[in-house]
């Protein structure tokens, strides 16, 4: 699935009509997909702060949930963000040896290598997944990285597959 | 019922530009939980503050949520202004609703609709909340200096000074560090000595610290405040209450080896101190080189001394000391240049370390003063001087620049042309650094008032020619190939870590850089802390450094330790793991997983209610469980997911309370 200068390709279009239910609207070329960001108090967090303060635009469906350190984690946080609906998590901590725990991060690499290989297991695509690093100073990356998501699953067009069987059919519950 | 007040900020125009924050605090009304909502233009501010305590008492709330900035800014603020209204701080949650959302989208109905998105988090992970307390630990006074160079002298000595106890604990028999093999220091040419040697002596005369010498720190156990440091005292073979250092046993011994002192250009007795000036003055045996430790046979010292201080049964000993804080001092190491092919491998005697030059040119060292080059005694006519030999060097050095070289190189060029007569002093260079008080005036001064001649360019190579050293080099500002012939070469040679530092770090429990230099907390706003409570940095164990820095910074230390011990308990953050030992199984996978050591398994005994899978109702059984230390816990939360059981949960944190802000959504 390619995508020219943000025009989607109609095969792209037409798998989407043809593979799910959803209201045709709701998937449109401006759908944009909710991406849930788990982000570590002393890089990521602050860096998401930085990007507020240099003004830089992201995506208003991108939501952020404050955590002492990425490795806290829980594999079972990022599998209920898409029961809830979410169409992609990304885990985002401190660079690699720069942990304010001093190792937690190393805990949250090794971990999500297996949760990676998980999704493929249950039939997730795992594009919609997403660990990477983000310092205090990365503004910019965390704009870059959460546009970058938002774009990369925007032709996978919504969560269904592990999206709670109730709400399958309140596409976009966020950012109404 | 739980009653959650809404406080929604405009911060100005900041948030209200582009969220609609009257709609805001009205959708927040409707939010189950939520039993008060208001908006308000600055929350922060004085009357902010009073509207939200107002409110508490009013409407009997007992959870507050502030739609406003990062938490990161005014989380402790408002806590503080909660508790102010009786309410427990930590009841208080943050949707940050600027630095997240209006100050980054533009269209105001979708900023909108996502700030009531983390409004509906906040109020879902609120409701969750529950009273957090600090514990209280308490500050045992007495503080540890690890390492006893010019940094940790001075931090001892600063921390002594407040009447506080401290011990330092130097692994060699004297304490003085690089310091005391320096002759004279930048910028202002004093005798290295004169300056440290007065230090030493107030460090041991000076009431408040005890100076363990030839000792080495073996295990660090607890917490801020709480230490339990064991220290190794390397067995010495001398009684330091019977020696009265009269110096008879050293010039008696007949086991020569290198001294480490002189870099090994003269020769020390196996009973040895380092230097005359040594602090504590009382000789250590060095068992590798003593004859009776290797042969059997000798016994001379214990034979002349007059005092009977002699004892060759003396063993290592361990000794276990609380303390409150640390301070850790333990300096660099320099950069092993028989790395370097092109300089000859270390195989040409007459190449020598900047360290080695400082003893040359000392009075007391091991030519008296006199500049003689190693390989025949001879008074050096040329002297060339490299700078950057392994730092700035990625390939085979440090990428890092070592900060003292080009003072030191200009200090000892202006030696050369100032001792010897008829002398040349070329040095090498790939930029001149001195950044530093009266620095660039004294490199100015080797350059316009000793005539030193300073040449732009590596040297690429050293090579002998009919017994005269060979230095090729290039010019880079001429452009030109140039060949001096030298008597001797200095290599300005890179501060490194100490070859143990990382796992010393290990030991003791902080971190430490690419380099090995150990992490300060902050690179510019917590210089001397580290990510470990209660232990601190100070000199060249931090980053290269030159001696007014390692003073400046051991001064720092000894304030943030003064800090600390005139408290006689501190409060810990409460936001650390819990157990619940009726689930925890005491399978021990979350203990290697603590970077901290904070979890322990331990023994549990219990009378089983009703049946149970392990166990008839009413026997008495045991098993095991974790535990964490909430001293040592930092709240990182590695450990709960880790947990099989489930048992392990994260204060303020909670699994519930990030599902709770999951499942709002
Ligand atoms: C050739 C040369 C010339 C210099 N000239 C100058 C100058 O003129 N002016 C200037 O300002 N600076 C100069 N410097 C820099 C100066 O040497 C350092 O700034 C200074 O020595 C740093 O002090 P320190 O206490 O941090 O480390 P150190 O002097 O290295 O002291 C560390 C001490 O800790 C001890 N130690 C190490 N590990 C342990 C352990 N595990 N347990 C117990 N003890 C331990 C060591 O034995 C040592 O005594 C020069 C450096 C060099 C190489």
């Amino acid at each position: 699935m390619t995508m020219d200068n943000g025009q989607w390709t109609m095969d792209n279009e037409m798998q989407r009509q043809q593979g799910t239910s959803v209201r045709l609207d709701s998937v449109g070329k401006d759908w944009d997909p909710k991406i849930l960001v788990f982000a570590c108090q002393y890089c990521t967090y602050a860096g998401a702060d930085l990007a507020g303060l240099s003004r830089l635009q992201y995506p208003t469906t991108t939501r952020v949930i404050r955590v002492p350190c990425s490795g806290r984690t829980n594999p079972q946080f990022v599998i209920r963000a898409f029961q809830k609906g979410f169409d992609g998590v990304l885990v985002a901590g401190c660079h690699p040896g720069d942990c304010h725990f001093s190792t937690g991060n190393y805990f949250t690499r090794r971990r999500y290598l297996l949760m990676t290989r998980l999704m493929e297991f249950v039939g997730m695509d795992p594009r919609r997944f997403r660990v990477c690093w983000i310092s205090g100073s990365e503004g910019p990356k965390f704009q870059q990285v959460v546009t970058e998501l938002t774009d990369a699953i925007r032709p996978l067009g919504p969560n269904h597959k592990l999206r709670d069987t109730e709400l399958s059919s309140l596409v976009g519950g966020i950012g109404r | 019922m739980k009653k959650v007040g809404v406080f929604v900020c405009h911060c100005g125009t900041n948030i209200a530009q582009t969220v609609n924050c009257e709609q805001l605090a009205e959708a927040a009304k409707t939010l189950p939980g939520v039993a008060y909502s208001t908006e308000y233009k600055y929350m922060c501010s004085d009357p902010g503050q009073t509207m939200i305590k107002k409110a508490i008492e009013e409407h009997n709330l007992d959870r507050v949520v502030v739609a406003a900035c990062s938490p990161r800014m005014h989380e402790a603020t408002f806590r503080k202004c909660v508790n102010g209204a009786g309410l427990n701080p930590y009841l208080l949650e943050i949707a940050n609703i600027r630095e997240q959302c209006s100050w980054v989208h533009s269209d105001k109905t979708k900023a909108t609709a996502k700030a009531e998105d983390l409004i509906r988090m906040a109020v879902a992970k609120a409701l969750k909340n529950e009273k957090l307390t600090p514990s209280v630990i308490p500050i045992h006074k007495r503080a540890l200096v690890i390492g006893g160079g010019i940094a940790g002298i001075q931090a001892a000595l600063d921390i002594a000074d407040t009447g506080y106890q401290v011990d330092l604990v130097e692994r060699e028999p004297s304490i003085g560090g690089k310091m005391a093999q320096i002759d004279k220091t930048f910028p202002t040419m004093d005798c290295s000595a004169c300056i440290l040697t007065p230090k030493m002596v107030d460090a041991a005369q000076h009431p408040n610290i005890t100076i363990i010498a030839y000792s080495e720190v073996e295990k660090v156990e607890g917490y801020v405040g709480n230490f339990d440091v064991t220290i190794r005292r390397k067995a010495t073979c001398v009684d330091p209450v019977k020696c009265t250092g009269c110096g008879l046993c050293s010039q008696k011994c007949p086991s020569k080896t290198d001294s480490e002192f002189e870099c090994n250009m003269s020769q020390r007795p196996a009973i040895y101190s380092p230097f005359p000036q040594a602090i504590p003055n009382k000789p250590v045996i060095d068992q590798e080189a003593c004859r009776y430790f290797k042969t059997g046979k000798c016994k001379i010292c214990q034979k002349i001394c007059a005092s009977d201080a002699v004892n060759f049964e003396d063993q290592d000993e361990l000794v276990t000391i609380r303390y409150g804080a640390i301070v850790v001092a333990t300096g660099y190491s320099l950069y092993d240049y028989n790395q370097y092919g092109e300089y000859g491998y270390g195989q040409y005697p007459d190449v020598i370390s900047g360290l080695d030059f400082e003893r040359l040119v000392n009075a007391s060292g091991p030519t008296m003063g006199k500049i003689k080059r190693p390989s025949d005694g001879q008074e050096p006519k040329t002297v060339v001087f490299i700078k950057c030999v392994g730092s700035r060097d990625a390939n085979r050095g440090h990428d890092y620049c070592s900060r003292a070289c080009c003072m030191y190189t200009a200090k000892h060029a202006t030696m050369v042309r100032d001792k010897i007569k008829d002398s040349q002093a070329v040095v090498f260079y790939m930029d001149i650094r001195t950044p530093g008080k009266n620095y660039e005036e004294f490199y100015l001064r080797a350059v316009e008032e000793y005539g030193v001649t300073y040449v732009r360019g590596r040297v690429s190579r050293i090579y002998m020619e009919s017994g005269n050293l060979i230095v090729q080099g290039e010019d880079t500002i001429l452009g030109t190939q140039i060949l001096v012939v030298a008597d001797m070469v200095v290599l300005a040679t890179a501060m490194e870590a100490q070859p143990d530092a990382a796992e010393f770090a290990r030991k003791i429990g902080i971190t430490f850089d690419q380099n090995n230099f150990f992490n300060e907390a902050h690179p510019k706003l917590r210089p001397v802390e580290t990510f470990s409570a209660g232990i601190y940095l100070a000199g060249a164990c931090q980053g290269p450094k030159d001696i007014p820095d390692s003073v400046a910074q051991a001064g720092a230390a000894a304030a943030k330790v003064v800090a600390l011990l005139s408290k006689d308990e501190m409060a810990t953050e409460p936001i650390v793991a819990e157990v619940n030992t009726n689930h925890c199984s005491g399978c021990g996978f979350c203990v290697p997983v603590c970077p901290y050591k904070a979890i322990s398994l331990k023994t549990l005994t219990e009378r089983v209610h009703g049946s149970v899978a392990w166990g008839p109702a009413g026997k008495e059984i045991t098993r095991q469980v974790a535990e964490v230390n909430k001293g040592l816990c930092q709240g990182c939360g590695a450990c709960t997911v880790n947990c099989r059981s489930g048992a392990l949960d994260l204060l303020g944190f909670t699994n519930e309370q990030i599902l709770a802000e999951v499942d709002s959504l």
